[in-house]
């Protein structure tokens, strides 16, 4: 539609007034009469037995109405928590899944841990009680650090005497094995990916309501996939059938996927609510509660070797990589370091052969699952720092060697299980040379050098798997669930339009983005068109959105129940002209008889067709509402090139990103200007984790050391730059729309673009992660060390 | 948090009987680290004593550079006397937190607080200022008494802190990356007594760098500097910055204090 | 409990508080105006910055009881007649928000920073000046588009 709301037009968010005037409805801004307030009682300790737990002060002090343990929750069979992608291991075996009861059952294993939960009037009265709350701890030994965990003497689970979840493996080790026999020269790498805290602004909150009358439990939530909560609920942890459950997850402030898991304080504020006599139970997190137990993200320790022949080509790749799980396998903590992983390690690279082997293990720490990219940019960061230091090693220029290793031809067969199927990784890598003007970099290094400074320059050739993904193939693969997509549309009589989807809007701008698709196809005003989501009593079943998938696989599914709506207007438009269905044609809103100046405008259709009085409603049934579901052929393939531009401080070790250029594929994109800040947001998390952001877990006591703002660095304004942003379009052949993903390539892309030219201007082969003043400063005093 | 007691009283006699009445009181300037202290337990106070209604803020310039201890940071980073008679000192204030910090927090609060890592200390120590309570005068040198610990006695309150001018000074910090509290803060003034500097973040509490002071005995300039460092053994070392860092940072935010010295 | 009264958004209000009730819970608990949010619990990421005497102030670390009779304004009293103020309008006209729950505070402490440095702000000013508010979406660019363009409308 040529209005200006359509497919590609900048559209201004239409959810925007609401937030800017104060109007957002989040979950904690939610208060239910006779709401009552809970506090968690969290382990001290990284590891113990929970000898005794004496609630009985707690129980009396003021305005207190329950306190509640494991045993409690035990007592009425609620099932625990579980992880919905079952990985088998090499041997065959299958992954040794711990229990992950919903408060801890005889013993905790890490600090945060939920021991119990009390509840009381207010949420002071609560917290105080909390500290009343006596448990009787034997300290056992842990382990928090990945590289050491396996066979360490802190066993965390039974059933993991070694603390090895899995070792599972991709590839054909036989043949990556002879291609590094022919090899003229093999790169070897160790890289550690930092384990990272979410911290979506809003932390997580729930409100669980238990209607005594109905029998029937309401929970708001903070969640990106309310159906997935309410399915795991139900059939899970037994709670109740699903139509006796409504979740609920109304505007979410963020949540970069840490809000995709179920978590045991939405499922206690839901469960406890019965047992205060149906009044709800309102928790909202505290930020020190999500530093604790948030689920986090990558925590990767990595060896990777690289093969090539003697004229430069990639000729095999290597991998091996233990993955933090943390201390319970969280929601879908196990498909991150496999299949979200190590399907992406051919890169943008046609590499004959790949073999990779993974160890998830348990840590003493909180439990790790998607984080925003979850698996892709680990395996990037993998993938595009042993790129870089082949190049370095082979001297010859970074960006020529990645392109003569390039994938040119589509659909292209990697040896890890994806088919890429549209690309043009070359043009991307042209706009970005010329964007970031790398011709000039030379002269403001030797500037920088003339400071007393270090300059340099780092690439990112990223690709990554997302719109995830045909359920029949992630079925095969171990997943619990399907990941099609479902939308319904509804006419109104008046030609307004209802689009109830399955996606969830946590600031990706679903509102107005849908609504341009509707605008397009329908030639409806854009303010004609509601957005409905995240509520399980309004919405058909949906998955969600995570994974980069609310465009190509919700948008589709909306884009087939468009065509559908489309089909039946144009039947009753042709009943209504009395013409044949053949000889409408519909454009700009207005179906029109072929050859005739006849004509119906959208709207007049959608009240012929609740009015229902000129055609047949034996032949054709009245109103207009329909409704698909869209289950995907393939994933999608976004890729890009980034190129990081960093100045490091001479005197103090500073890191300054001083030029950042991303050049992107996402296919067809509907609104620009959001596409853009999906970019801007994923490479400043990307950066922050290359250059600030550490999870530290305290060795010696087990302790979160990086438990606040006061420990852990979140990018501020003044620790990024603008940036530069290019675009080139394949569009994806998958998908009706053309469309890929664009909410992780930021920060799938930028760690190793930014390392790549962190590494670049020490001349060194690695540099830890996060790459913090203080760690810069030491690899300066290596290199004066060995200059002397 | 806890709750507690709250008084405003209007005078300073009354805050400090106030303050005598209950032994478990503390008193609330701006409030920008007491009540993060409270929300974090780490501080139960069974009463408040918001200095807030004493409308103690203000400042003179003459001989001497008196701010009343109720100023903000705000106010004394955008006051012209200050910036004409110390811009370091206006300087340090404007970088104090965040905009919305320093709309709140007052020198004096600061100031009794002694952080460890707070930037007003060290303006006071490197310039010799003299802290006025309700009861005496105390020289800056004999005020900062360790981590979070200072001369004044239980119910003493500040009034005002009274800075000598000197010929120049700068200040240059280094923000600890999260927090963006001084990791190492260097407050270097050539005064009529010669050259001072203070620093702040490094240690368990503010110091003089009297090897910095000395070098910079041969003249108030980064040159002067070079090869002058603090010893290390003393400094904090945490996940931020290790000991032997921070005595880098030292000399290098001196020599840019230095530098900027107006 | 003790009574306090201010004007929040040009109304006179009224109501009861413990000593340790803060000014961000007074406002959204017992005013009902949840616009104003709390994002961490140690003073740093100014999701609750509301303007307090004209001033952006922190008010998960101010007490209501120390704000008896302070005049305070939070994102919901921007609007005039309807109408946002250009700031608002401006980081919707920028995309300087997505999830929007940094974005009434980001908004206040913008309309501070043109209150204390005038229209013509430079992106390094910008940058700088945003250091007590913090967002997880946008990376800042533009955020700082938005209060480029805001404060030249305003």
């Amino acid at each position: 539609m040529d209005n200006g709301t359509g497919i590609g037009a900048r559209v201004k968010r239409k959810e925007d007034h609401r937030f800017l005037t104060g109007k957002g409805n989040y979950t904690d801004d939610i208060n239910l009469p006779k709401q009552t307030y809970a506090y968690f009682v969290r382990s001290p300790h990284a590891h113990a037995t929970i000898n005794k737990i004496d609630t009985s002060a707690a129980k009396k002090m003021p305005g207190v109405v329950g306190v509640f343990t494991g045993e409690d929750v035990a007592a009425t069979k609620l099932g625990g928590l579980i992880c919905g992608w079952m990985i088998h291991s090499k041997d065959g075996s299958p992954m040794k899944a711990g229990p992950h009861p919903i408060l801890a059952l005889g013993k905790v294993r890490y600090v945060g841990d939920h021991v119990a939960v009390v509840i009381a009037e207010t949420r002071d009265q609560a917290k105080a009680a909390a500290a009343a709350v006596d448990v009787d701890y034997g300290v056992l030994p842990h382990v928090v650090d990945v590289a050491e965990a396996m066979g360490h003497k802190a066993q965390i689970h039974d059933v993991a005497p070694d603390n090895r979840v899995f070792n599972w493996s991709i590839g054909d080790e036989a043949a990556t094995d002879a291609a590094f026999k022919r090899a003229a020269h093999v790169t070897k790498v160790d890289l550690v990916n930092n384990r990272l805290i979410p911290n979506a602004m809003e932390p997580r909150a729930a409100i669980g309501y238990y209607d005594t009358g109905a029998d029937h439990y309401t929970l708001y939530t903070t969640s990106q996939n309310p159906h997935v909560a309410r399915l795991v609920i139900s059939a899970f942890h037994g709670l109740a059938p699903e139509h006796k459950l409504r979740v609920i997850a109304p505007d979410v402030g963020g949540g970069f996927g840490s809000k995709i898991f179920i978590y045991a304080e939405e499922v206690v504020c839901v469960w406890a609510s019965k047992f205060v006599g149906g009044r709800p139970v309102k928790w909202t997190g505290e930020r020190s509660e999500s530093f604790l137990a948030d689920a986090h993200g990558r925590d990767h320790v990595t060896h990777a070797e690289l093969a090539t022949d003697a004229g430069g080509k990639i000729i095999g790749f290597k991998v091996h990589t233990k993955a933090a799980m943390g201390a319970y396998l969280s929601t879908f903590a196990s498909c991150v370091p496999t299949y979200l992983y190590a399907t992406l390690l051919s890169g943008q690279y046609n590499i004959p052969a790949i073999y990779a082997e993974v160890d998830a293990i348990y840590t003493n720490t909180a439990p790790v699952d998607a984080y925003r990219g979850a698996g892709r940019p680990e395996a990037t960061y993998v993938v595009e720092r042993i790129v870089e230091t082949a190049a370095r090693e082979l001297k010859m220029d970074p960006a020529e060697f990645r392109r003569k290793n390039f994938v040119s031809s589509f659909p292209h067969q990697t040896p890890v299980i994806m088919c890429y199927d549209a690309g043009d990784y070359a043009a991307a890598l042209d706009k970005a040379l010329e964007i970031a003007d790398v011709k000039g970099f030379a002269s403001r290094k030797a500037a920088s050098a003339a400071k007393g400074n270090f300059r340099g320059l780092g690439y990112s050739a990223y690709i990554e798997a997302c719109g995830i993904a045909p359920s029949a193939a992630i079925g095969s693969l171990g997943a619990g669930v399907g990941l099609w997509e479902s939308a319904e549309v509804r006419v109104n009589p008046v030609g307004t339009v209802e689009i109830l989807t399955g996606s969830h809007s946590h600031g990706q701008g679903h509102e107005t983005t849908f609504a341009q698709l509707v605008s397009d196809r329908l030639g409806v005003d854009i303010n004609n068109v509601a957005i409905v989501h995240g509520d399980t009593d309004k919405v058909q079943f949906g998955m969600g959105t995570y994974g980069s998938r609310s465009g190509a696989v919700g948008m589709t599914a909306i884009s087939k129940a468009l065509d559908k709506v489309e089909a039946k207007a144009k039947r009753i438009a042709a009943a209504v002209m009395e013409s044949s269905v053949d000889d409408i044609e519909f454009k700009n809103g207005t179906f029109t008889v072929k050859g005739t100046d006849k004509k119906m405008a959208f709207g007049e259709v959608a009240l012929s067709a609740y009015v229902a009085h000129k055609f047949n409603s034996a032949e054709i049934e009245p109103g207009l509402k329909e409704s698909a579901f869209h289950d995907p052929s393939n994933f999608v393939f976004p890729a890009g090139v980034h190129i990081a531009e960093v100045e490091i401080d001479g005197d103090t070790g500073v890191t300054s990103v001083v030029n950042y250029t991303a050049v992107d594929d996402f296919g067809n994109v509907i609104n620009p200007m959001i596409v853009e800040g999906q970019v801007h947001g994923g490479i400043t998390q990307g950066i922050g984790q290359a250059l600030a952001e550490g999870c530290v877990y305290d060795k010696e006591s087990g302790q979160l050391l990086t438990g606040s703002y006061m420990d852990y660095q979140m990018p501020r304004a003044s620790d990024v730059p603008s940036y530069k942003l290019g675009f080139t379009c394949t569009p994806c052949p998958s998908n009706p729309l053309g469309m890929k993903g664009c909410g992780e390539a930021g920060a799938i892309a930028s760690p190793a673009a930014v390392m790549n030219a962190v590494t670049d201007a020490l001349g060194v082969v690695d540099v830890p992660m996060p790459a913090t003043p203080h760690v810069v400063w030491q690899q300066l005093q290596h290199l004066k060390k060995a200059a002397e | 948090m806890d709750n507690f007691n709250y008084h405003r009283p209007a005078s300073v006699d009354d805050a400090v009987k106030a303050a005598k009445a209950k032994p478990e009181a503390k008193y609330m300037s701006g409030g920008m680290t007491l009540i993060p202290a409270m929300k974090q337990g780490l501080a139960s106070p069974s009463d408040i004593i918001d200095l807030g209604a004493l409308k103690n803020s203000g400042i003179s310039a003459g001989a001497t550079l008196v701010i009343k201890a109720g100023t903000t940071h705000a106010e004394v980073a955008n006051s012209a006397d200050v910036r004409k008679a110390i811009p370091a000192l206006a300087a340090l204030a404007g970088g104090i937190g965040d905009p919305h910090v320093r709309h709140k927090g007052t020198i004096g609060g600061s100031v009794a607080n002694n952080d460890p890592a707070a930037d007003y200390p060290s303006a006071c120590l490197g310039l010799g200022a003299t802290i006025h309570t309700n009861a005496r005068t105390i020289k800056a040198a004999d005020f900062f008494t360790g981590m979070f610990s200072t001369a004044l006695q239980d119910g003493e309150v500040i009034t005002a802190i009274e800075f000598p001018i000197p010929k120049k000074a700068g200040y240059a910090k280094f923000p600890n990356p999260a927090s963006r509290y001084a990791m190492v803060g260097v407050f270097a003034a050539d005064t009529a007594d010669g050259p001072r500097v203070a620093v702040t973040g490094a240690g368990a509490g503010v110091f003089r760098a009297s090897t910095l002071e000395t070098a910079l005995g041969k003249g108030f300039a980064s040159a002067s500097l070079a090869g002058a460092s603090v010893p290390a053994k003393d400094l904090n070392s945490d996940l931020h910055a290790s000991s032997e860092y921070r005595a880098h940072l030292i000399t290098v935010m001196a020599k840019r204090a230095v530098d900027a010295a107006k | 409990m003790p009574a306090i009264s201010m004007t929040v958004n040009g109304q006179a209000v009224c109501g009861d508080v413990e000593g340790r009730t803060l000014l961000v819970e007074f406002i959204r608990e017992k005013l009902g105006l949840t616009g104003t949010h709390v994002g961490c619990d140690t003073s740093q990421c100014g999701a609750c910055v509301v303007l307090v005497n004209g001033k952006a102030v922190k008010s998960c670390t101010a007490l209501a009881i120390a704000h008896d009779g302070a005049a305070v304004t939070t994102v919901e009293g921007l609007a005039q007649d309807g109408k946002m103020h250009p700031m608002q309008e401006a980081f919707r006209d920028n995309h300087g928000l997505q999830c929007g729950f940094c974005t009434p505070g980001m908004v206040i402490a913008s309309i501070d920073m043109v209150n204390r440095l005038g229209k013509n702000l430079s992106e390094d000013t910008i940058r700088h000046e945003l250091e007590g508010n913090i967002c997880r979406c946008t990376g800042y660019h533009n955020i700082v588009a938005a209060v480029k363009a805001g404060a030249a409308n305003m």
